[in-house]
């Protein structure tokens, strides 16, 4: 009886560089990564301005406005008009006063607005927000590196 | 008889495979989760609803008038400074600000110095806004922010 002595090779690749090159890749995403809450929408694309520099502190008691093309506001998921507003910074400003000691004059109302969303509906947001007793406002640009 | 198949030390290949599987896992993981970020900034207004008694303003406190015009598509058709005709140009209404306060004043407090009120038209797109905005508060020299007007605020909305 023949006995089949033939070793199967198995050719096994060399995995070393793989490995290292994904191991690069790994500690490239994750020096890069940043889970800090963007509040980006993507109805909004801000315009830009070469002035402004990213705030070294957080803002304090911020309420963040989304202004969509179309002159939808985003607060939170929601979709607000500049007249049903009104409610939406009663609610918040109840949310600041029953958490801590602030009230309309401290919140900051941020605004980012898309850039070509008509200019009269940023002014009407602050003019209900004026209304509501809020006075402090911001609005957020991109920051124009090219220059 | 029992034979023992003791081999000599074989090398103990690591096994990859299971490795190279979480090694991928986590790549996906971060591919999926990066994101470049957009720095953003803010430029900060501070208006509290306008006093009924308007009687303590004097000439000096009065702010400088930006009239912004647009056309029927939002697009800027002309800048006016204090009634100053501009055109379109952002550069010449920098140049203006400029002549209006003058370059030797010095650093003035925060807060303080002289206000620019923008009055627009409601339709103008808001890209022209920030803009103006950028062209009355400052402008760049060598990569070094130059700050000229820090106080803005806004005209009551023009109803369409």
């Amino acid at each position: 009886m023949r006995v089949k002595s033939e070793k199967r090779e198995l050719t096994e690749a060399d995995l070393t560089p793989m490995i290292d090159m994904v191991f690069q890749l790994i500690a490239f995403f994750m020096v890069l990564i940043n889970f800090t809450q963007t509040e980006a929408n993507d109805h909004v694309k801000l315009p830009s301005s070469e002035l402004v520099k990213p705030p070294e502190q957080p803002i304090e008691f911020p309420i963040v406005l989304h202004v969509g093309f179309d002159g939808v506001i985003y607060v939170g998921g929601d979709q607000y008009t500049a007249e049903t507003l009104g409610t939406r910074f009663r609610s918040e400003l109840a949310v600041l006063r029953a958490q801590g000691d602030a009230g309309e004059k401290e919140a900051n109302v941020i605004i980012r607005a898309h850039k070509d969303v008509a200019a009269g509906e940023v002014q009407e947001i602050i003019r209900v927000a004026q209304e509501e007793g809020l006075e402090n406002f911001a609005l957020r640009v991109k920051e124009d590196l090219s220059s | 008889m029992k034979i023992r198949n003791h081999e000599p030390d074989t090398k103990v290949e690591l096994q990859m495979t299971s490795m190279i599987d979480v090694v991928f896992l986590l790549l996906i993981f971060f591919i999926l989760t990066f994101k470049i970020v957009e720095l953003e900034g803010d430029f900060s207004i501070r208006m509290p609803l306008a006093s009924t008694d308007a009687g303590q303003m004097d000439d000096s406190q009065l702010p400088i008038k930006l009239r912004l015009i647009a056309n029927e598509q939002g697009q800027l058709t002309s800048i006016l400074l204090n009634d100053n005709n501009l055109g379109t140009d952002f550069d010449q209404l920098r140049a203006s600000i400029l002549g209006i306060i003058g370059t030797d004043a010095g650093p003035v407090p925060a807060g303080e110095g002289p206000e620019v009120e923008i009055d627009t038209d409601y339709n103008l797109r808001y890209e022209n806004v920030v803009n103006a905005i950028t062209a009355v508060s400052g402008y760049k020299v060598d990569g070094q922010p130059v700050k000229l007007i820090e106080k803005i605020k806004f005209a009551p909305p023009r109803r369409e």
